[in-house]
C-alpha cells in the first residue's frame, strides 16, 4: 500500500526516469560522456530552476516571468564585457547590475501581477514576451544608436551588439574560483567525497548546536559515510578511469548552489516565508489575518526575479558565449518544464523537486538527439521530440493542476461561490 | 471637456496611439520620400491575408474561453490540408479551393479534440491553450519530418524524404484570390479577390452569430449560469466556439498562405498566434464584447501599421529588424494591456 502510494505520487519523475534510461540505453554512448554533460548543464540551470520555487509557495504559480530575471542578468554580462572587465571582478559586477536592474523589473512584474489576480501565470508568461521586445530594442537601437560606445562587441555599423558575444573574459571564473588553494574543477569522485564531508560536517554542527542526535541524523550521516567510502574505492579502478577523466565538478558553483538552497530553505522559515505560505495556501485568509498580501506576492516575484538574474550569469560563466539576443528567450519554458518533472506542481515545489527536475530534464535533452541519431539517422527527429516533451509536460501539469483544484474547490462546497460569478476566462 | 473625455474612453487609448503611430510613420515615409502606392498596395494585401486569423479569435471570446492562443492547431491543420492540394498538384481554384476544403475537415477534428480538452480546464484556457498548441507544432514537426509526401516541391530536394521548411505554391495557386477582378487605382492596386473572400467569410460569421446557435454561444459568455438554468448544454456549446474557432486558422492560413506564395512548417506557426491576438484587442474587442467590426478594424490598423513601418524602419536602421522588435512590444503590450483590463479579484 504504501508503495502504491509513493508511485502514484512520484508518477511523473518515476516515468521520466525510465525514459532517461531507455534513451541512455538507445543512443549508446558511454555513461560517462552523458554524465559529464549533464554535470555541465546541471551547474548551468539549477539556479534558474531554483529562482521558481518561491513564487508557488506564494501561489503565484510557475513564475515564466522569470524571463525577464534572465534578461538582466544578460544585461549585466553585456554591460561588464563594455567596461572590459574581467574574471572574478566581472562577474560580481555583472551580479550588482543584475541585481538593481531585476529587483526593478521584478518589482514592476510584481505589480503587474498583483493586477490580474488569479491569471498570475499567463501574464507573466506575456510580461517575458513583452519585455523581450524592450530587450532588444534597446540592445538593437539604443546602444550605438543613441548611446555611442565603441567596442568590439558592438555590430560593424556601429549600431547593435552583436548576435554572439564571446565571454573568455570571463568563462569559468567561478568554476575554477579556488579558496585557500583549494577547489576548482575537480574529478567526479573528488566532488563526492568533498560534498560528503562537508554535507556530514554541516549536519554534525547543526546537531550540536542543537543537542539532537536522533535517527534522521545518524541515517544521514551514514549515507555520507557510504558516499565517501564507495567513492575511495571507485577512484582507483580501471574501469571507472574515463569516468574520473571527463567528468569534473565545479565545486565553487556547487557550493555556491548549495548555500542558495539552504538560504530559500532558511527564508522559507522566516516571518516573511510564513506569510507567503499563508498567502499561497489562501490569500483570503491572509489578507483577515493581516498580513499585507500585494505587498509580499511582489517581495516574492522581486526574489524570483534576483535568482533568476544570478542563474543565468552563472549559465554564461559556464557556457562562455552570450546569445544575446535569444538566449533568455525559452529559459522560462524550460526551466518550468525542468521542475514539473521533478514532481513538482503549481502549488507545491521545493529544491528536491528543483535539483530531481534539472537532472532528469537535461538528462533527457542530452541524450535525445543521440537516441533519434541513432535510430532514425537524423538528430532532428530528438530535438522535436524533446520540445514535445517539454511544451507537453507543462500543458499536462497545468491541467492537471486545473481538474485538482476544480475538485477540491467542490468538495469543499466553496464551489457555490464560485460559480455564482460569471466565469473569468483569459 | 467632460464629453471629449467619454468620447475619448469610448474610443479607446490603445487604438489612438496606434494610430497616432500610423500617422507619424506614413509622415516619416513621405519626408523619406518612399513610394505611397507601392505602400497601400502592400498594406491592403497584408490586411487582406491576416485578417481571417483575427478572426479566428472571435467565437472563442464569444463562447467565454478568451482569446484562442492554441490557434496554432488550427494553422497546422491548414497547413496540412493545402499541402495534400499541392500534393496532388491541383492548380489554381481547383486547388486552393480543395485545400481549404481538406483544411476545413482536419481543422474539425483538431479543433473538436481541443475544445473537448480545454472543456475540462474552464478559467485557464489561454494558458493551457498555448502550451498544447506548441506542443502540436512540435509534434507535427516529427510527422512532416516523416510525412509520406511525394511531390518534389515539398519534400527536401535531397534524400527524397521529409517536407521542407517553406514551400512555394507559386506553380500552385499563388494570389488566386489576389488577382480575381484585380485592379488598380492610379498606382495602388487593389486585390479584390481577397476582400471579397475575406468579407464573405466574415458575413457567415456574423450571421451565424446572429443565429439562434450564435446567441446560445454569446450567453454561455456573457452569463454561464444563466445559461445553464436556461438549459443550455454549455460544453455543447464551447465545443462549437472552439471548433469554429480553429476551422477559420485553418481557412485563414490557406488564405494567407496563397497571397504570401509560401507555407511555413515545422516551427513556423508557432509565433503566429499573437499578431492576430493583438489585432482583435486593438480593434476593441474585450473579454466580454466582441464583434466582427473589432477583428475588421483591428486587423487594417495593426497590419497597417506593421507594413508601413517596415520600410521606413530600414531606412532609419539599415541591416536591422525593428520592425520586428515593433511588432513584439506593440502585440505583446496589447495583450498584456487587455489582461490588466480583465481584471483578476481585487483583493
Amino acid at each position: 500500500m504504501k508503495i502504491k502510494r509513493f508511485l502514484m505520487s512520484n508518477a511523473v519523475p518515476i516515468l521520466f526516469a525510465f525514459l532517461c534510461i531507455a534513451g541512455i540505453r538507445l543512443s549508446g554512448t558511454p555513461i560517462a560522456t552523458i554524465l559529464s554533460d549533464v554535470v555541465n548543464r546541471f551547474d548551468r540551470n539549477i539556479l534558474l530552476v531554483l529562482s521558481l520555487i518561491i513564487p508557488v509557495t506564494c501561489g503565484l504559480g510557475m513564475n515564466f516571468g522569470i524571463v525577464l530575471g534572465a534578461m538582466c542578468g544578460q544585461m549585466g554580462l553585456v554591460f561588464v564585457t563594455l567596461m572590459n572587465l574581467t574574471g572574478m571582478t566581472a562577474i560580481l559586477a555583472a551580479a550588482l547590475i543584475g541585481l538593481v536592474t531585476a529587483v526593478i523589473c521584478g518589482i514592476l512584474a510584481g505589480k503587474l501581477l498583483n493586477r490580474t489576480k488569479g491569471q498570475e501565470m499567463i501574464t507573466s508568461m506575456i510580461v517575458g514576451y513583452f519585455s523581450n521586445g524592450i530587450y532588444q530594442f534597446i540592445f538593437l537601437f539604443l546602444i550605438g544608436g543613441v548611446i555611442h560606445i565603441s567596442h568590439k562587441i558592438i555590430l560593424s555599423g556601429g549600431v547593435g551588439i552583436k548576435n554572439t558575444i564571446d565571454l573568455s573574459h570571463l568563462q569559468y571564473s567561478l568554476d575554477n574560483l579556488k579558496i585557500f588553494g583549494l577547489g576548482g574543477k575537480v574529478d567526479v569522485f573528488t566532488g563526492i567525497i568533498f560534498f560528503a564531508v562537508f554535507f556530514a560536517a554541516c549536519m554534525t554542527i547543526s546537531a550540536l548546536r542543537n543537542r539532537k542526535f536522533d535517527r534522521n541524523y545518524i541515517i544521514r550521516t551514514a549515507i555520507c559515510a557510504v558516499f565517501v567510502v564507495a567513492s575511495l574505492i571507485m577512484t582507483g579502478q580501471e574501469r571507472f578511469m574515463m569516468a574520473k577523466m571527463l567528468i569534473r565538478i565545479p565545486i565553487p558553483s556547487f557550493l555556491l548552489v548549495t548555500f542558495f538552497c539552504w538560504l530559500i530553505t532558511w527564508f522559507m522559515k522566516t516571518k516573511l516565508g510564513q506569510d507567503m505560505r499563508a498567502i499561497g495556501h489562501d490569500r483570503d485568509v491572509a489578507l483577515a489575518s493581516g498580513i499585507k498580501v500585494d505587498q509580499t506576492r511582489i517581495i516574492a516575484v522581486v526574489i524570483s526575479t534576483v535568482l533568476a538574474a544570478w542563474g543565468q550569469i552563472m549559465f554564461y560563466q559556464n557556457l562562455g558565449t552570450v546569445d544575446a539576443y535569444y538566449g533568455h528567450e525559452k529559459v522560462g519554458t524550460f526551466c518550468v518544464a525542468a521542475i514539473l518533472i521533478g514532481g513538482a506542481s503549481v502549488k507545491k515545489a521545493n529544491i528536491g523537486h528543483a535539483i530531481l527536475g534539472t537532472i532528469l530534464f537535461h538528462l533527457l535533452y542530452n541524450v535525445s538527439p543521440l537516441a533519434s541519431q541513432k535510430l532514425f539517422n537524423d538528430s532532428m527527429v530528438g530535438g522535436y521530440f524533446r520540445m514535445t516533451i517539454c511544451y507537453g509536460v507543462i500543458a499536462v501539469a497545468l491541467m492537471l493542476h486545473v481538474w485538482e483544484s476544480r475538485n477540491s474547490g467542490l468538495k469543499e462546497k466553496r464551489g457555490e461561490k464560485k460559480s455564482g460569478k460569471p466565469a473569468k476566462a483569459l | 471637456m467632460s464629453v471629449v473625455r467619454r468620447k475619448i474612453r469610448e474610443f479607446g487609448m490603445p487604438r489612438i496611439i496606434i494610430i497616432a503611430f500610423i500617422l507619424l510613420i506614413l509622415v516619416g515615409a513621405l519626408l523619406e520620400g518612399q513610394d505611397m502606392a507601392t505602400l497601400i498596395s502592400d498594406s491592403l494585401v497584408r490586411v487582406g491575408q491576416n485578417m481571417l486569423m483575427a478572426l479566428a479569435m472571435l467565437p472563442t471570446i464569444l463562447v467565454g474561453a478568451g482569446l484562442n492562443m492554441g490557434i496554432a492547431i488550427g494553422i497546422v491543420s491548414g497547413i496540412l490540408g493545402g499541402l495534400i492540394s499541392v500534393e496532388l498538384g491541383l492548380v489554381g481554384w481547383g486547388g486552393l479551393m480543395f485545400g481549404i476544403l481538406l483544411a476545413i475537415c482536419a481543422g474539425t477534428v483538431g479543433g473538436f479534440i481541443y475544445s473537448l480538452l480545454l472543456n475540462r480546464v474552464r478559467g485557464s484556457e489561454m494558458l493551457i491553450g498555448n502550451y498544447l498548441g506548441s506542443t502540436v507544432v512540435y509534434l507535427m514537426c516529427m510527422f512532416w519530418f516523416a510525412a509520406p509526401f511525394k511531390n518534389p516541391t515539398i519534400i527536401w530536394p535531397m534524400g527524397g524524404k521529409g517536407v521542407r521548411t517553406t514551400i512555394p505554391v507559386s506553380d500552385f495557386f499563388e494570389k488566386v484570390l489576389n488577382r480575381f477582378l484585380m485592379f488598380k487605382i492610379g498606382r495602388v492596386t487593389i486585390p479584390t479577390g481577397l476582400f471579397l473572400f475575406v468579407f464573405l467569410v466574415c458575413f457567415l460569421v456574423y450571421l451565424f452569430t446572429k443565429s439562434r446557435t450564435g446567441m446560445i454561444l454569446r450567453t454561455v459568455g456573457n452569463n454561464p449560469s444563466y445559461a445553464a438554468m436556461s438549459g443550455i448544454h454549455i460544453n455543447k456549446a464551447r465545443i462549437i466556439g472552439i471548433t469554429l474557432s480553429t476551422v477559420l486558422a485553418a481557412i485563414g492560413i490557406n488564405v494567407y498562405a496563397q497571397s504570401y506564395g509560401f507555407y511555413q512548417t515545422y516551427e513556423g506557426p508557432l509565433t503566429m498566434a499573437f499578431t492576430p491576438m493583438a489585432a482583435i484587442l486593438l480593434g476593441g474587442a474585450t473579454m466580454k464584447n466582441v464583434k466582427i467590426r473589432h477583428a475588421v478594424i483591428g486587423t487594417f490598423l495593426i497590419q497597417t501599421l506593421l507594413t508601413t513601418a517596415l520600410p521606413v524602419c530600414n531606412q532609419l536602421f539599415p541591416e536591422s529588424n525593428l520592425s520586428e522588435v515593433f511588432r513584439i512590444i506593440i502585440s505583446n503590450g496589447i495583450i498584456l494591456y487587455a489582461l490588466t483590463q480583465a481584471g483578476g479579484d481585487r483583493r
